[in-house]
């Protein structure tokens, strides 16, 4: 679709059990798209927890998507931040690097550049963490390749609107 | 307020108590002996033993139709819980309030494979519209009261409560339900009243209207039909309904059009094609009613009231989305209505309805009138012509006799047409008529059937019989399953791959064994007499009535077609073949 866009939702909900896999249900039983995924408890007292969810479709998808999420019993609230207006989003990866010699020196220049911080180091390899956005982590690792790229974990999208006010 | 500690069977049956419940329809098993026991000890609750889970969740179906309130079904875990399947799904694609106590395992032995076993939330989880495992029996009353809560507020549906065994065994306190604010579903029933504004003067200016209500307006109780029958008289607009809004508006009244849809009458398919401004109360724009979306109603603004903000906007972009529950919205309506006294435009109206006259007097659901073979749609007038001025409630089968029922049974109010409209549930009928007839003693329950899908649930008879239930099953026996052979005739070029049923059972004996009585009518003549025969007869009745067994249902939008794209009859197939983007569709 040429319309389609890539929206991201963030969803407070109890922290109960089940909780997750009626969301996933909800996505894969509807055929919605969903290109990352983040959860974890952000009140213990509460016990909700913050689902962030990017997707993306057409805007009539995309309205159907919230309003299918808010229709579930322990859903508590769902906000689109793309539509809302500003916000921030941060992802955090850990990225494994092995070579020797001047590619090793290269991966360590580039990785301050990105200000990636080496948290492991072997004779041969580095595991770097670094946060920021997508396109930024995308971008380390696509420098990563050429030097010796091993393995990436990555934890998806999580995100809050700029501002005073909570969704 | 809690009072003394009861163990959790007894918790059950108290808050079932408690929530006004009088009927059950279950299936005893090893994981809910403990609450059969409890049952066994008391008199305040009325237990229907079924034959099959599935016919339990039915039955509790056609009791919750036919009255508004919960129906409860008891289950035992693993392939009880696993039978219901089907009726919580056809309860929740038609919005149905039910609460299914399923039996677990104990939670010590929960994900060990154990006998009986099975991830009783997991599966329901996407055809419920809420479920809960109940670990710990302090939870037990509260949960319970929500669960009641959640089935029958907002847009109505089924909820499972799964019950371990040692849950049900233990020691804990009861708490009776209370006004029940919940931390996170809160369903909006009263529309914003600007909405409401905007839909009377939407109303007001409208040359070509038309109501299309649904099921909605049946689930948001008696007084939403009221109104809206109040509302369309006053207006003077045509009102056309869908195969689950049936009786939300009189069918006798002149300004009705009869049902809109795949089988839906000539005039309210036409009408929402050419509308000019289309009222949606309480439907939800199936792919049934709306054939092809990109020819629906192409020039026509939309309102659309729904409890249920997913329904709007889902398949067809609206104007004016009113989010509320029918019933209050109606009320705001012809409130606002009335202290606005608009003026409508009268000549554009008389204009509209001259063009709705034309489209009827097509008189679309003629048929052959012959006394060589029972055509079916004339045993269903015979059947309408006998029963009338009689508390009649009808559930159905699915299939070709479905759609007659549809057509050809007028319905004067709500709650009195029971059909498995979203899922299309074959074996729903028989089962729902046990539940409706519990419900209404004295009132004449008919299940309109074919001869396939009776034989899906055909066990229930023997529930029937039990419990001097004296349902009526009108077998529309053609020995086909009529509405697959009608698309295999008109879309895979006759080739009738598996719709025949060879080797069917003698109906009349089949009622015989069970205990109940059986009837027959193979010729026109005879079909009066055994409609009467089978009113007054105070049993459970099979009636086979063999009819032709070529007769296919018009009027149909094919597939993929659009409204103005009918088939009116066997006549008109020729010219249209479906379109290959049609055959690819249910």
């Amino acid at each position: 679709m040429s319309d389609s866009k890539r929206h991201t939702i963030a969803v407070l909900v109890d922290n109960e059990p089940g909780v997750l896999a009626r969301v996933i249900g909800l996505f894969s039983g509807r055929g919605y798209n969903i290109e990352s995924l983040t959860v974890a408890e952000v009140d213990a007292a509460a016990r909700q927890s913050r689902i962030t969810i990017v997707t993306s479709g057409t805007p009539m998808v995309i309205e159907q998507i919230k309003a299918q999420l808010d229709r579930l019993v322990p859903v508590h609230r769902v906000s689109d931040l793309t539509m809302v207006g500003p916000h921030v989003e941060r992802e955090l990866a850990l990225i494994k690097v092995r070579g020797t010699g001047e590619k090793r020196v290269e991966s360590l220049r580039i990785a301050d550049i990105f200000r990636a911080r080496a948290i492991d180091s072997t004779i041969d390899s580095f595991v770097f963490e670094m946060t920021g956005s997508p396109d930024k982590i995308n971008a380390f690792i696509k420098l990563m390749e050429p030097l010796g790229l091993i393995e990436v974990s990555r934890t998806g999208v999580v995100a809050i609107a700029r501002g005073s006010q909570p969704i | 307020m809690s009072t003394e500690p009861m163990s959790g069977a007894e918790i059950i049956l108290k808050a079932l108590v408690d929530q006004g419940v009088e009927v059950i329809f279950g299936y005893p098993g090893g994981a809910v002996l403990p609450i059969y026991d409890a049952l066994f000890k008391q008199n305040a609750l009325r237990h229907i033993l079924v034959r099959q889970e599935g016919g339990a969740v039915h039955s509790a179906e056609g009791y919750a139709r036919s009255t508004g309130k919960v129906g409860v079904v008891l289950v035992t875990s693993g392939p009880g819980a696993t039978n219901a399947v089907t009726g919580l799904t056809d309860a929740l694609m038609d919005s149905v309030p039910i609460v299914c106590l399923t039996g677990q395992v104990p939670t010590h032995l929960i994900g060990n494979d154990a006998f009986q076993e099975a991830d009783t939330t997991g599966i329901t989880r996407p055809c419920t519209k809420h479920n809960y495992l109940v670990k710990h029996v302090n939870d037990l009353a509260r949960v319970l009261h929500e669960a009641f809560y959640v089935a029958k507020s907002g847009r109505p549906g089924p909820v499972v409560v799964d019950l371990p065994k040692d849950v049900q065994f233990a020691t804990g306190p009861y708490t009776p339900p209370a006004e029940i604010q919940h931390r996170s579903y809160k369903p909006q029933t009263k529309a914003d009243s600007r909405r409401i504004e905007q839909m009377v003067e939407l109303m007001a200016k409208a040359k070509r209207p038309l109501f299309y209500c649904g099921g909605g307006v049946v689930n948001s109780g008696p007084e939403a039909a009221q109104r809206l029958t109040e509302l369309v008289r006053l207006t003077g607009y045509p009102c056309t309904l869908t195969l689950m809004g049936l009786g939300a508006f009189p069918a006798s009244d002149p300004l009705f059009l009869g049902m809109v849809g795949m089988h839906g009458t000539y005039e309210a398919n036409l009408a929402m094609h050419d509308c000019d401004l289309m009222i949606n109360v309480g439907a939800r724009f199936d792919d049934r009613v709306t054939g092809k979306l990109a020819a629906f109603s192409p020039g026509s603004k939309k309102i659309h009231v729904d409890i249920d903000p997913s329904s709007i906007n889902k398949n067809v972009r609206v104007d004016l989305a009113v989010v509320g529950d029918c019933s209050s919205v109606l009320a705001d309506l012809l409130k606002a209505w009335k202290a606005k006294k608009p003026k409508v435009d009268e000549r554009a109206i008389a204009q509209w309805w001259k063009q709705i006259d034309g489209w009827r007097k097509r008189n679309c659901l003629a048929y052959e009138k012959t006394d060589k073979v029972i055509k079916p749609q004339y045993a269903l007038e015979r059947l309408y012509a006998l029963t009338r001025g009689r508390e009649l409630f009808v559930t159905t089968e699915v299939g070709q006799h479905q759609m007659w029922a549809a057509q050809f049974l007028k319905f004067e109010k709500p709650n009195h047409w029971m059909t498995s409209g979203g899922l299309g549930t074959m074996g729903y009928g028989l089962p729902a008529a046990i539940g409706v007839q519990l419900a209404h003693p004295e009132a004449l329950v008919v299940d309109v059937a074919g001869e396939a899908s009776i034989l899906m649930n055909i066990q229930e008879m023997s529930t029937a019989v039990q419990y001097r239930l004296p349902v009526k099953i009108f077998i529309l026996n053609n020995q086909w399953m009529g509405m697959v052979r009608q698309w295999q005739e008109l879309i895979h070029g006759g080739r009738y791959s598996e719709s025949y049923t060879a080797s069917l059972p003698d109906f009349v004996k089949l009622a015989e064994a069970f205990g109940a009585v059986g009837l027959r009518a193979s010729q026109a003549g005879e079909v009066d007499d055994v409609i009467r025969e089978m009113i007054k007869v105070d049993r459970p009745v099979i009636v086979d009535v063999c009819v032709d067994q070529t007769e296919n249902c018009f009027p149909m939008i094919p597939s993929g077609a659009a409204h103005n794209e009918m088939l009116l009859g066997p006549a008109d197939k020729a010219e249209k073949p479906t379109s290959e983007e049609g055959m690819v569709l249910v």
